[in-house]
């Protein structure tokens, strides 16, 4: 697994922020995972929209996630899509279903020989490239 | 019962090439044109419509317009079909539609792509881009790994059952010259023994990328009987899109194909029992195990099994993906899905050199999108 120096100085593609989804990023640098949540149907929602996707209200605010994930699936990346992430192969990128309900692509900091789907997980904020992003590790 | 819903009388496709050299996507496109539209036995003045595919960085818009001129067409009816590898399939049933509608008498479908040394990478500000690709998941291949760990996990299913889909399709392009790996089949040991691109999926369980086109010609059922070629008719169609990113997706091992083929199925008025051949969209093996799967053929998890006692041949108890799927015959980019059109309309004229399937009435074409989002069926028919 990649040492957190050498991640930090990959020179890879960071978040392409919008004025929407700045406070996600912004939030993210602070070491806090933010989920947007939608006050007409009770349900939390990312990535972060203008309207609720399950009911289409625009009372939406953000809230502070709990950082606890399950594990959905991964994959260990030893051909990167990206020429930038070579260096850091292989990784593994998965999908954690956060206990707020929305999944989130992400990155986990564990070797791939122990996980399993359903795998509780807690949310790390690692720096990739001068950004901070939520990567996840095994909750245990 | 059933009823033609618009005729395919027309077919080209170019050879796959690893690589080209100073082509434009227009100039393949007007390849593939020429060859269909001279299939199909009209001239070119007699196309009055047009549906083709994004160009992505060589005409970012006005694509329709931008093709119809290089190709001289002045069309009634124009479009861009923007379904990725379902784009092919959902083109079909579109000319019908119009055709119908009463817009236009005869559709070009044509996709076609280069594959140039220094491909710029994409302009994307979407939200992938934004939330995905920062973590190092850029491209398919990490998606449908995902969705290939998560069918083992949930059912168990084994790495040598998703070898023998690429395996036999191998075995199916030995019988078409112009595969991109004719004269070079893969045992299921020789899957398992390539390297590992993102795990749990090797490499020759993902499609080569080439250079390549493909189009074919649409009109009316009335139309095509004046026409040189036996017509193939579009009997059904079905079409769901659920998602974009695989964060999204409502189900990892069930995907919108499952609602399309059904209504494509019900729409024709056939059972997938009567099937003669199964043109099954495979950018990955674990795209056909879940298609077949979504199909009902067996029960979710069991597509091993199924496999196992399946022969996947012309001449085989199923054919499936006899010009050798996109494994096979490599994917030239959104062309790929149309392949699978294309060697439909081939085996339901009767005349496939080498691998026809005897007495083939009835195909299921299946188109996929994305990270298993877009999804388009067509049930075509040697006859109405």
């Amino acid at each position: 697994m990649i040492s957190p120096d050498l991640l930090a100085d990959l020179k890879v593609p960071g978040p392409t922020e919008t004025a929407l989804s700045g406070p996600f990023w912004e939030a993210a640098e602070r070491g806090q995972l933010l989920v947007q949540h939608c006050s007409a149907c009770n349900r939390s929602i990312l990535y972060p929209r203008r309207i609720c996707p399950h009911c289409w209200s625009v009372d939406l605010s953000w809230q502070v996630a709990s950082g606890r994930a399950t594990l959905r699936t991964w994959s260990s990346i030893v051909r990167p899509g990206h020429p930038a992430w070579e260096p850091a192969a292989p990784y593994t990128v998965a999908l954690a279903e956060l206990d707020e309900g929305p999944t989130l692509l992400t990155q986990l900091r564990a070797e791939p020989q122990g996980l399993s789907a359903g795998l509780p997980l807690r949310v790390v904020f690692m720096r990739v490239g001068g950004r901070t992003l939520p990567f996840f590790e095994p909750a245990s | 019962m059933r009823r033609s819903l618009g005729a395919i009388v027309g077919i080209g496709e170019l050879a796959p090439k690893r690589r080209t050299h100073g082509e434009t996507t227009l100039g393949m496109i007007a390849e593939a044109a020429r060859l269909a539209v001279a299939d199909a036995g009209l001239e070119p003045a007699a196309i009055d419509g047009l549906l083709v595919g994004p160009q992505v960085g060589e005409t970012p818009q006005h694509v329709p317009a931008t093709v119809s001129e290089y190709l001289g067409l002045m069309p009634n009816m124009a479009d861009v079909v923007d379904l990725g590898g379902a784009s092919g399939a959902g083109m079909v049933w579109r000319a019908a539609a119009a055709i119908s509608a009463g817009m236009c008498e005869a559709v070009l479908c044509v996709l076609a792509n280069t594959r140039e040394e220094t491909a710029p990478r994409s302009p994307n500000r979407n939200p992938i881009r934004e939330f995905d690709v920062p973590f190092g998941a850029s491209g398919a291949n990490a998606a449908y790994a995902m969705i290939k760990q998560a069918h083992m996990a949930e059912y168990g299913s084994r790495d040598e059952d998703f070898a023998r889909i690429a395996s036999a399709a191998r075995a199916n392009a030995q019988r078409n010259p112009q595969a991109i790996f004719h004269g070079k089949p893969a045992s299921v040991e020789d899957v398992l023994a390539s390297p590992m691109i993102a795990s749990p999926l090797r490499l020759l369980e993902i499609v080569m990328p080439v250079a390549g086109g493909a189009a074919v010609v649409v009109v009316s059922p009335d139309r095509a009987r004046s026409l040189p070629r036996r017509p193939v008719h579009l009997l059904g169609a079905g079409e769901k899109i659920t998602h974009r990113a695989l964060s999204q997706a409502p189900s990892l091992t069930s995907g919108p194909l499952k609602p399309a083929m059904a209504r494509a199925l019900a729409g024709a008025g056939v059972d997938k029992d009567d099937l003669d051949l199964l043109s099954l969209y495979d950018c990955y093996t674990i795209m056909v195990a879940t298609t077949l799967e979504d199909l009902e053929l067996c029960p979710p998890g069991r597509f091993g099994d199924w496999l196992a006692d399946s022969d996947l041949g012309p001449e085989g108890d199923t054919p499936l993906n006899t010009h050798g799927g996109q494994l096979g015959f490599g994917q030239p980019d959104l062309a790929g899905g149309m392949t699978h059109v294309i060697e439909a309309v081939r085996q339901l004229r009767g005349n496939t050199p080498g691998r026809q399937i005897p007495d083939a009435q009835l195909a299921l074409v299946t188109g996929n999108g994305a990270t298993m989002s877009e999804a388009t069926a067509l049930v075509l028919g040697d006859e109405p």
